[in-house]
């Protein structure tokens, strides 16, 4: 069933939209939220799982305390207070792949609350208010069997694997976003985006939205233009990339407006996003509301964290995302739109690290939004997993700069490094790339190449520099690309002057 | 205080996950009905200025190292958890068709 | 027990001990004997597996036996001690584990037939301290269905008999415990205690019951029934022998967030203190709210007496005014129900247990609701409903928020009275053991069975029962509760001690010496 949209721009003329962004960040803790199960990802089926994590009659659980000062300090980059005294509840619902059938959440308690986060969207700022921040746990993973298309939806059953369950989860709630409503649905990608960077900045997460590291849901409603009242709002679970946000947003801000322009009301539900088109289908709609019956976990002692401790975890958080990207478009001397490609092609960490490691940062720049970029665009991967590091292009870089390499030998040894033949120096050597700078060699080249064309020599004596064109392009074919072309073009004229 | 009737049953059932038949039904809500009335005593005491108690003793701040597995954690061996289960299959938990989720 | 009932009595009583019957011994004589090389494990542990196959087809203590478990592990203890290697002080012993535990291949149903056949994968942390001690753990015991109940009577494979009179319940949930004990099937067992489990079936079997301050001993490995409340502890025919079980099983525990993270209060020394110094110039508190109206006479009898005899050992005597205990019952049936809607919420029949209706035709949400319909009891299912009615939005400040403000005026309650007396007394059960059946669908009345007990769980405080004689009336054993402020074990086995020396020296002889023959 396909729903009726309203056009965008006739939506937003009559209704003004209200988002709520939901984010959940799984931490990258090396143990789980409340047993010491690894978290490796992609490991074997039920193979990182213990008494706690399975829900075993009798298991208990005991707080990962590292995952506590990860949800500190993430409130601390989001500008929260943080709670002084604060309990783990339960939620109460039962779904297969959690196995206590209940969720050991955070309910009227969050460790943070109060805080907002700066987005910059076409040159304006917005502050995104935070609700609060709270600690819970993952669920397993189901894989459906029997079904005609791989859902649910059909499913004969379904093979349950428990890996996931148990990995630390921040949940990070905003309060109601009420922006002009043509800029909403690219506030909520901005807002995404830079929660992304600001986790990835403290450490705490890799935040591979891909991976399900960080996952979004977009709760949206309409209300009539000069209405105080929110309307009635859906829920739309896992919305997955940051592109998806936005279209989510769109498309929700669309099919409210059809359905409360034709005279109809939203039903508040959840709704599935769907990626091959940017669309969203109703979800089951509850026949009874949900009464989770949260209640303190009487198997966990309140976190209390000490004033001098969240201090000293305030003095750990590193430059925020805007701020460093401020200070590196005036360092580097770059425009706004440069510096936004950059970060659009996820290349600002990868330039950083190369200049700590001694590139310039034009150099770096060229690099991976040039050449690394276009081969990670040819992959279909993200250029932080081509299988090329910082250092590596950081030596290329040092390699070119000391004249060793030209730049069409550096791409040579960047294919290499990217075909798995080595680092640079292993491939420079295997290939055999290293520019001919022995002038002695290129003389022997260019005394060649003089003796077989004659006529075009001549020219040269004669004052016509342009034909010296001739001559290299026979001293580069002969040395194979190895000499440096400028360095022969000053021979050659040398020679025959 | 209200009283528990069938249709409430019926609801705390579903709720609790519990197929219950309709004699149980009849059966329940009478005495949880008794059993509601006589706990609502809890009510008579004065508790305005009263903290509740979720936890008999006044830990706070207990917390694991994050450390995978050290000496002491039960290790499970995984053939033996799935020989436990109802069904299993591919290393995994074979469970019935879960409704209502895409 | 009373001079004028303990004749009466001792005409039923065939078995009177002969000295050398290794199922009469002290579990610390056992050990003894054992250490010494007077007599090994294994005989000890055949000798109660004996008993065990020749009387538990009337008693139905047992739900499991693991005979082969129980002598490797005598077996271990006498190759120990062959080798010269140390043995800890309960080496040997043969102990009846309560169902609700968690034994790595040995069946855990906790009584219920959602989880018939269950081998757990792992060791509840009781489980390895017994075994890394030595102790025998001859089988698993009956006890209501997830602990929920007063007299054994809600085990899903069928009542356990009180030993003293088998058409009687002998308390619950850990009837099973308590009369391994008194049927001499067993030298020490395990119980759990969330309301008076451990304490109320000792009362009514003759038997030592100790319920240690909550996050003494590990709740790793105890299936939970409620979780602020549960406490595991150590059931006995002595105080010393219960004293030298708590010993072992308790102590801090990384894997329970819960558990007291300081030294175990020297709850032997206290016990071997109070038997020889007695109580002079403790004070020990009455609390006027248990007793009266709904108590035998003869319990309030055999209290009186017992408190008497605190007295003339020196003890002080004060009145102490709790309140709030008369609301104890009615918080408790608001918290435990609560908690273990939530806990039980995991038997849903996919990962463990029984599965019910899985035909193709039926959704995981369908299987699970008539997995737990088939599953649970009707006491279970009362309860889980009740703590869902409990913790409904719209309900929940009337009900499990107004409990646990209660609650907080019980636990004022008890340190204004600890501010008078060191240690509380109290009945442990306000009748002895009723008759099977009698209280089966009528849950109110079976709840009033845990009406003194509960204050202590609900403070986390620890608690015990110790025999205090026989009503007259129907010579059944009457309990004695001791509490004391948390952490404060130690105090209460120091009265304990010294109040079943006391009466050990007026009747001449230990209670279950009338217990009739089986
Ligand atoms: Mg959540
Ligand atoms: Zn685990």
């Amino acid at each position: 069933m396909t729903d009726d949209l309203l056009d965008f721009d006739e939506a937003l003329q009559r209704y003004d939209p209200v988002m709520g962004l939901e984010v959940h960040v799984e931490l990258g803790t090396d143990t789980k939220m409340f047993c010491s199960c690894p978290t490796v990802f992609g490991a074997e089926p039920n193979t990182q799982v213990c008494p706690t994590c399975l829900g075993l009659p009798g298991a208990l659980p005991v707080v990962n305390g590292v995952a506590v000062e990860g949800a500190i300090r993430i409130g601390l980059a989001l500008n929260c207070e943080i709670a002084e005294w604060c309990r783990f509840a339960r939620k109460n619902y039962f779904y297969p792949d959690m196995p206590k059938n209940f969720q050991t959440s955070q309910y009227d308690e969050p460790i943070a609350y109060n805080g907002y986060l700066d987005v910059e969207v076409e040159g304006q700022s917005f502050r995104v208010a935070i609700e609060r921040a709270h600690m819970e746990e993952d669920t397993g993973k189901s894989t459906h069997v029997g079904g005609a298309d791989g859902r649910i939806h059909g499913a004969d059953y379904s093979l349950v694997d428990y890996n996931r369950a148990g990995i630390p989860l921040i949940e990070i709630v905003t309060k109601p976003i009420e922006v002009p409503g043509h800029l909403a649905p690219v506030v909520a990608r901005a807002y995404v985006s830079e929660l992304r960077d600001l986790i990835r900045a403290l450490g705490v997460s890799e935040a591979r939205m891909e991976r399900g590291q960080m996952r979004c849901d977009v709760n949206l409603s309409l209300k009539p233009k000069g209405v105080a009242k929110l309307g009635t709002r859906s829920e739309t679970k896992n919305v997955n990339s940051l592109r998806s946000v936005e279209r989510a947003a769109r498309f929700e801000i669309q099919r409210h407006a059809a359905v409360l322009s034709s005279g109809g009301s939203i039903v508040q539900e959840t709704r599935h996003f769907h990626e091959h088109d940017g669309s969203t289908t109703s979800g089951r709609r509850k026949e009874e509301a949900e009464d989770y019956r949260y209640f303190p976990e009487p198997d966990l002692v309140p976190v209390a964290p000490s004033r001098e401790l969240v201090e000293k975890l305030g003095t750990t958080l590193p430059e925020m995302p805007s701020v460093r990207r401020r200070r590196l478009v005036a360092e580097w001397g770059l425009s706004e739109t440069d510096m936004q490609s950059v970060i659009n092609a996820g290349a600002l960490d990868l330039i950083i690290a190369t200049t700590d490691l001694g590139a310039p940062a034009d150099q770096a720049r060229k690099w991976w939004t040039g050449e690394l970029a276009r081969a990670a665009n040819e992959r279909g991967t993200e250029l932080g997993d081509l299988p090329v590091t910082p250092a590596q292009v950081a030596r290329i870089v040092e390699l070119t700069a000391a004249g060793e390499l030209t730049d069409k030998l550096a791409r040579q040894v960047v294919e290499g490094v990217l075909a798995g033949e080595g680092e640079p120096d292993e491939v420079v050597a295997a290939r055999g790339l290293k520019v001919v700078s022995d002038d002695t060699a290129l003389l022997v080249a260019i005394d060649e190449a003089i003796a077989a064309n004659a006529a075009v020599a001549e020219k040269i004596r004669g004052g016509n520099h342009a034909a010296a064109g001739v001559l290299i392009g026979a001293v580069m074919k002969a040395t194979r690309g190895q000499a440096d072309a400028a360095r022969v073009r000053q021979l050659v004229i040398e020679r025959l002057s | 205080m209200p009283s528990i009737t069938r249709e409430e049953v019926a609801h705390l059932a579903r709720l609790s996950r519990l197929e219950l038949s309709d004699a149980e039904l009849d059966h329940f809500a009478g005495q949880l009905d008794a059993i509601v009335g006589a706990v609502a005593r809890v009510s008579e005491l004065p508790t305005a200025d009263v903290p509740p108690t979720s936890h008999a003793l006044p830990l706070t701040n207990v917390y694991r190292p994050d450390v995978v597995r050290p000496a002491g954690t039960p290790v499970l061996d995984r053939a033996e958890v799935l020989a436990q289960a109802p069904a299993a299959e591919d290393n995994r938990f074979r469970v019935p068709r879960i409704l209502g989720e895409e | 027990m009373g001079a004028d009932s303990s004749s009466a009595k001792s005409a039923k009583s065939d078995a009177a001990p002969a000295s050398g019957d290794l199922l009469r011994k002290s579990a610390a004589d056992l050990a003894g004997l054992i250490a010494s090389g007077e007599v090994s494990a294994v005989e000890v542990t055949t000798a109660h597996l004996d008993r065990i196959a020749k009387v538990d087809e009337k008693v139905h203590a047992f739900l499991h036996v693991d005979a082969d478990g129980a002598l490797a592990a005598a077996r271990a203890v006498d190759a120990d001690r062959a080798a010269g290697r140390p043995l800890g002080p309960l080496a040997g012993v043969p102990l009846a584990l309560k169902d609700v535990f968690t034994t790595r291949g040995v069946p855990t149903t906790c009584g219920s037939k959602i989880l018939e056949g269950w081998l757990p994968p792992y060791d509840a942390t009781v489980t390895r301290k017994l075994r890394e001690a030595g102790v025998v753990v001859l089988g698993k015991t009956n006890m209501d269905e997830f602990a929920m109940g007063s007299s054994t009577e809600n085990s899903a494979y069928g009542p356990t008999r009180n030993p003293w009179d088998l058409e009687r319940i002998p308390g619950g949930s850990g009837g099973g415990s308590a009369a391994s004990l008194a049927a001499f099937e067993a030298a020490l067992a395990i119980g759990t205690d969330t309301g008076g489990s451990i304490r109320q079936p000792g009362a009514v079997t003759g038997t030592v019951g100790v319920k240690p301050t909550y996050g003494g001993v590990s709740r790793f490995g105890l299936v939970a029934f409620s979780s602020s409340l549960d406490q595991g502890g150590p059931c006995a025919r002595s105080v010393l022998d219960a004293a030298l079980l708590h010993e072992v099983i308790a102590g801090h525990d990384p894997l329970d967030s819960t558990s007291i993270n300081e030294p175990v209060p020297a709850v032997v020394d206290a016990a071997r203190r109070g038997a020889a110094e007695g109580v002079r110039g403790l004070r020990i508190g009455v609390v006027k709210q248990f007793g009266g109206e709904g108590y035998a006479p003869g319990v309030l009898q055999r209290f009186r007496e017992a408190v008497d005899v605190l007295a003339g050992l020196g003890a002080e005597i004060v009145e102490i005014d709790a309140p709030s205990f008369d609301y104890a019952l009615p918080a408790y049936y608001l918290i435990a129900p609560s908690e273990c809607s939530s806990n039980l919420a995991r038997f849903d029949a996919m990962r463990y247990g029984l599965r019910i209706g899985d035909d193709g035709t039926h959704s995981a949400e369908e299987v699970t609701a008539l997995t737990r319909e088939a599953g649970f009891g009707p006491e279970v299912k009362r309860r889980i409903m009740l703590g869902t009615y409990a913790l409904s939005s719209g309900y929940y400040d009337a009900y499990y928020g107004q409990a646990q403000k209660v609650r907080t005026l019980i636990i004022r309650d008890f340190e204004a009275a600890y501010t008078k007396a060191d240690v509380l007394v109290a009945p442990t059960t306000p009748t002895t053991a009723f008759k099977i059946g009698e209280r089966a669908d009528d849950p109110m009345a079976m709840y009033l069975a845990d009406l003194c007990t509960i204050p202590s769980n609900l403070a986390g405080h620890p608690a015990m029962s110790v025999p205090c004689g026989l009503a007259p009336e129907d010579g059944l054993p009457v309990g004695f509760q001791i509490l004391a402020p948390a952490l404060k074990d130690d105090r209460m086995y120091h009265v304990g001690a010294a109040l079943e020396a006391a009466l050990l020296d007026r009747w001449g002889h230990p209670i279950l010496e009338e217990v009739p023959a089986l």
